[in-house]
């Protein structure tokens, strides 16, 4: 049985901030949506409102940082980026200040809507020079998250999960690794954030029909340890699969595909998330299948590949209960 | 480091820098001389209290942007002094005003004379558009209206530390267009900044020309009040009512002083250019030859030769 882990970013900011005073709790208006009014309560010294003025939060920061603190910004992730994108470049990006924004609300983790959804955020952030971009997957991630992104030199985007969140994990999430959860020989199946545990629904189903994934879990988009997976892609039988909570242009997907053509693998790669198009509003379970990256997208995904049909019904997916998953190897092989 | 020469002589001697500059280079950021010297001199001799510079007289090339692997990496804020907790500390705001910013730097004796040779050369740190990088500079303000935002980020920051210095914004009123400057100052306001404080060249100049043409903004003198700062309005090439404005109390308030100025002040040849001052290009050597005489005479100089 999964264990659900409620608010472990509330929990675990509150835990590593209290316990460095030099960092700063940032809040665009959206301190409860974020976790941290908790932390506003018990540290009000360390709080700093900033209302609903995000262009002035992002070069606020960055002052901030000029005089010694860390500011870490919470917001949701699409209001870190899309309006005040000059902001985000000129007063924290360019000059490599030590802001680290925590964006909520990833993807279609929200019911709200093309104004709230972040799809396009890894696309932007990885393409902007000095940054580091981490996705977190599962409560376990979300709980290291802090000291990881505080750990860098530099600015750091992350998405965060907010609420309550499966423990897949095991290990705590270290930068510029990737998670190996399961061998297998035929499709290299590449997942990150939600698309992790979207993907496991299908674990149980794609073993009883014989098919052998080989399925990786990515958090670290940028810097992106490219060489680690150049063998698997190069001597998986079938092909790639990547399953991303954003479009499939720039994300995930694009950063497989540029590994593919930059070390000229023969590898043909499939794209499941937002097919350049921009979502509406709805629960999580609808939109991953309306949109086409759920369990079931999935199976079509690796029929493609196989060029035959599996006997697998979406009644078996809805079964499917996420088990613990342990990482097959420590963190540090892959 | 306290400059021997008065403000007004500096302010003088900022206007001939940059007005041979113009002539020499055919063309220059001009007008923003004539509206900002005494500003930017009475900041630099008078207003701030800041420490000697600790960057070369000779300003550094090019050494890269920031990155991780760049460890030579500095900003050009080493010409203001140390940013330590007892020295005031500037951010200059208009990046455009820079070839006025290096005159000055030049003036109060904190960059060489050859700076100035390598203005806008390729390779060289002293660019046209002041970069983080450049003398004087401590961030890319080019995107203008994200300066008050970055000084307040500052100046809070400085706050909690208990630090004596202030922090100072050098302004434009063009950028005043910008929405960011009212949220800086909602949030400047909201947490009491009294270290920080800005003065704004209101000079009613912008690229597509008079502002009350392209955007009229209307009365800022009353909305930055409306806003809670403490604002103050006086002649901005009236050292003195500078100097009485900064002695006004602020408790609890950024102040913000509007310097009402003259794009073609100390310059009046430039009038029959207005209101296309951003940029001062000659439109044929005849205008350039013209300009040369009458405002030479003006400044008190020979000719350029050129």
């Amino acid at each position: 049985m999964t264990e659900i882990v409620n608010k472990p970013y509330g929990t675990s900011f509150k835990k590593y901030a209290s316990k460095h005073k030099n960092i700063l709790c940032l809040s665009g208006d959206l301190t409860s949506s974020c976790e941290v009014d908790t932390f506003r309560d018990e540290y009000p010294e360390q709080f700093v409102s900033m209302g609903m003025a995000e262009q002035n939060m992002m070069s606020f920061a960055g002052g901030l940082a000029m005089s010694g603190f860390t500011p870490f910004i919470h917001t949701f992730g699409v209001f870190a980026y899309r309006r005040p994108y000059d902001q985000l470049l000129a007063s924290i990006a360019y000059p490599r200040r030590r802001v680290r924004i925590m964006g909520f609300l990833p993807g279609i983790t929200t019911p709200a809507g093309m104004t709230h959804q972040a799809i396009e955020d890894i696309s932007v952030m990885r393409t902007i020079p000095n940054m580091t971009v981490i996705e977190t997957g599962d409560a376990t991630e979300v709980e290291s998250i802090c000291q990881q992104a505080d750990s860098i030199d530099g600015p750091v985007y992350c998405r965060i999960l907010r609420g309550s969140v499966p423990r897949l994990f095991n290990s705590p999430l270290k930068i510029g690794e990737i998670r190996n959860l399961n061998s297998g020989s035929d499709i290299l199946l590449i997942t990150s954030g939600i698309c992790t545990e979207e993907a496991l629904r299908a674990r149980a189903s794609l073993i009883s029909e014989g098919i052998s994934i080989l399925h990786l879990h990515v958090h670290t988009f940028k810097p992106f340890n490219e060489e680690k997976i150049l063998d698997l892609i190069s001597n998986i039988k079938y092909g790639v699969i990547t399953m991303e909570n954003h479009l499939i242009n720039g994300g995930l997907g694009t950063t497989i595909s540029e590994i593919i053509s930059k070390y000229g693998l023969s590898k043909k790669l499939i794209k499941l998330g937002l097919q350049d198009t921009f979502a509406h509003g709805g629960s999580k379970q609808y939109l991953t299948k309306y949109y086409g990256f759920d369990a079931y997208a999935l199976i079509n995904a690796i029929e493609k590949f196989i060029e035959q049909k599996l006997n697998i019904e979406d009644k078996d997916l809805e079964k499917a209960r996420i088990e613990n998953v342990h990482s097959l190897f420590k963190a540090e092989a892959l | 480091m306290k400059n021997t020469l008065s403000s007004e002589n500096i302010a003088l001697g900022i206007r001939r820098r940059v007005f041979e500059h113009c002539i020499k280079n055919n063309g220059a950021y001009l007008s923003q001389a004539c509206s900002s010297a005494e500003q930017l001199a009475w900041i630099y001799n008078e207003a701030l209290n800041l420490g000697d510079s600790i960057a070369p007289s000779t300003p550094e090339k090019f050494q890269g942007v920031p990155s991780a692997s760049n460890k030579n990496y500095k900003t050009g804020a080493g010409y203001n002094g140390p940013a330590t907790s007892e020295y005031d500390r500037l951010i200059f705001a208009p990046a455009h005003y820079a070839l006025v910013a290096y005159a000055t730097l030049i003036e109060v004796g904190r960059m060489s004379e050859d700076g100035l040779s390598m203005f806008n050369k390729d390779g060289s740190s002293v660019e046209i558009i002041g970069a983080e990088h450049s003398p004087g500079m401590e961030m890319h303000n080019g995107t203008l209206g994200i300066g008050l935002s970055t000084a307040a980020g500052i100046a809070y920051g400085r706050k909690l530390n208990n630090e004596k210095g202030s922090t100072c914004v050098f302004m434009s009123d063009g950028e005043l267009q910008e929405g960011q400057i009212w949220e800086a100052l909602q949030v400047s306001v909201f947490y009491e900044l009294e270290n920080l404080w800005a003065i704004v060249d209101v000079n009613e100049q912008q690229v597509d020309g008079a502002m009350s043409d392209v955007l009229n903004i209307g009365d800022i003198n009353k909305k930055i009040n409306s806003f809670g700062a403490k604002c103050i309005e006086i002649d901005g090439h009236d050292i003195n009512a500078m100097r009485q404005a900064k002695k006004e109390k602020h408790d609890g308030k950024p102040l913000i002083i509007l310097a009402r100025t003259s794009p073609y002040k100390g310059m009046s040849f430039l009038k029959t250019r207005f209101p296309r001052l951003h940029y001062v290009r000659f439109k044929s050597e005849e205008e350039r030859n013209k300009m040369n005489i009458e405002i030479s005479k003006e400044l008190g100089i020979d000719p350029i030769k050129y």
